[in-house]
């Protein structure tokens, strides 16, 4: 995720310290992965030499953090940008599992209780996210929805594996 | 997992449909409060397992004891007794009757067990209620979504206070929000009544709602708990 853009986007609703601004981004981001407060001050430095936010005020007797941020027009097209390009689909081409599933044929091992494991680890991880889905806000609800599909995509492919194993350990032996 | 903490337990069942095996050893085991979901590619015996297991279907060989007592010795009279009073059923497309009203479908299997209608009407819109479609009380099946009507089927299924539910693809003519929302209710509910669940699915995100995994692959079962 692009820290620094999410920050400019923030700050377009009104200008924000950069305490504000590390709450607001956790609130809404960082379920898992909280910002630091040094991530937070040294991305909007790097914000401010480029020109896409300002320093719109400074509070009475405060050191640098107490600095309120507003964003520029330049800080705008930017976001603006970002937003509208769209993400590189990953493309899962780089798959350890299938390494290890064609190691295994190779070396005489049991692809199929690897792929069974694999199905357990991954069903687990389902388990706990919908467990916290089942507790959780819209916001927990889709990040873990996101999660899940992603699993369950995995899940399709180690069953599909499964069911191609002696097709694949005759490929693998020639 | 020891025998008597069973609250069901089926031990080398063997089926066979002509000369296709559908089940060819396979084992189960639940407790009460449980939720197991039954997965495997289609045509490995899960849903003929599942029909064993709830003495709809009786085994070749094999036994399924239920609190102790064997389903494939009972009568047809006893099996289907058991199934009016301990057992509930989920099935893919909700199966409520489309001549009677919401209330009156949830209420049926208490009006067969011989409850007053009165007494069995307003214990089904308890339960109604408790899968968020109260509202749908009177209302026919035609009159319904699809969603809507699997509520109510899961409604049908607790209402008599079953030890153990059967559910069979619950969400399979379910769109991804509507499915969650009955797996939510359905597994909800079963825990707070300590009924057990068999769930048969072949959907990974419906069988995240269980607490352990059996899969059937060619009429054989393998508790994923016990791998590797």
């Amino acid at each position: 995720m692009s820290i620094g853009h999410t920050l400019l986007g923030l700050l377009e609703s009104g200008p924000r310290h950069g305490y504000d601004l590390k709450r607001a981004f956790d609130g809404k981001f960082g379920h898992d992965r909280p910002l630091h407060y040094g991530q937070v001050y040294s991305t909007m430095a790097r914000l401010l030499k480029h020109g896409l936010v300002e320093v719109d005020g400074i509070e009475p007797g405060g050191g640098p953090e107490r600095k309120r941020y507003a964003i520029t027009e330049a800080g705008i097209t930017d976001v603006e940008k970002w937003l509208a390009q769209p993400e590189k689909p990953e493309p899962y081409l780089q798959n350890t599992l299938y390494t290890k599933v064609v190691l295994a044929l190779l070396t005489g091992r049991s692809a199929a209780g690897l792929l069974d494991t694999q199905r357990s680890e991954h069903l687990r991880l389902m388990r706990e996210l919908t467990e916290r889905k089942r507790h959780g806000d819209l916001a927990d609800q889709l990040v873990c929805d996101h999660a899940l599909f992603h699993l369950e995509a995995d899940l399709r492919w180690l069953e599909l594996t499964a069911a191609r194993l002696d097709l694949l350990a005759a490929e693998v032996a020639e | 997992m020891s025998t008597t903490d069973n609250l069901m337990e089926a031990v080398d069942l063997h089926k066979a449909y002509g000369p296709t095996p559908a089940l060819d050893g396979a084992e189960f085991a639940i407790r009460a409060g449980e939720v197991v979901a039954v997965m495997g590619p289609s045509g490995s015996g899960k849903s003929t397992l599942l029909h064993c297991l709830a003495g709809i279907v009786r085994p070749d060989s094999g036994s399924v004891l239920y609190r102790g007592r064997d389903l494939t010795a009972m009568s047809d009279a006893e099996r289907s007794a058991l199934r009016r009073g301990e057992f509930g059923f989920v099935f893919q497309f909700g199966q409520l009757v489309p001549e009677l009203t919401c209330v009156e479908n949830v209420a049926l299997p208490l009006r067969l067990n011989g409850t007053r209608r009165k007494e069995a009407e307003a214990r089904a819109s308890e339960w109604l209620a408790r899968l968020e479609v109260g509202e749908l009380a009177g209302k026919r099946p035609g009159e319904i979504s699809g969603g809507q009507g699997q509520r109510v089927a899961v409604a049908r299924a607790l209402v008599t206070g079953p030890r153990v539910i059967f559910a069979d693809e619950p969400t399979g003519a379910l769109d991804s929000l509507n499915g969650e929302r009955v797996m939510r209710l359905l597994t909800d509910a079963a825990r707070d009544t300590d009924a057990a669940v068999v769930l048969v699915t072949h959907e990974t995100r419906v069988a995240a709602y269980s607490d352990r995994e059996v899969v059937v692959r060619d009429g054989k079962s393998r508790d994923m708990e016990r791998v590797a």
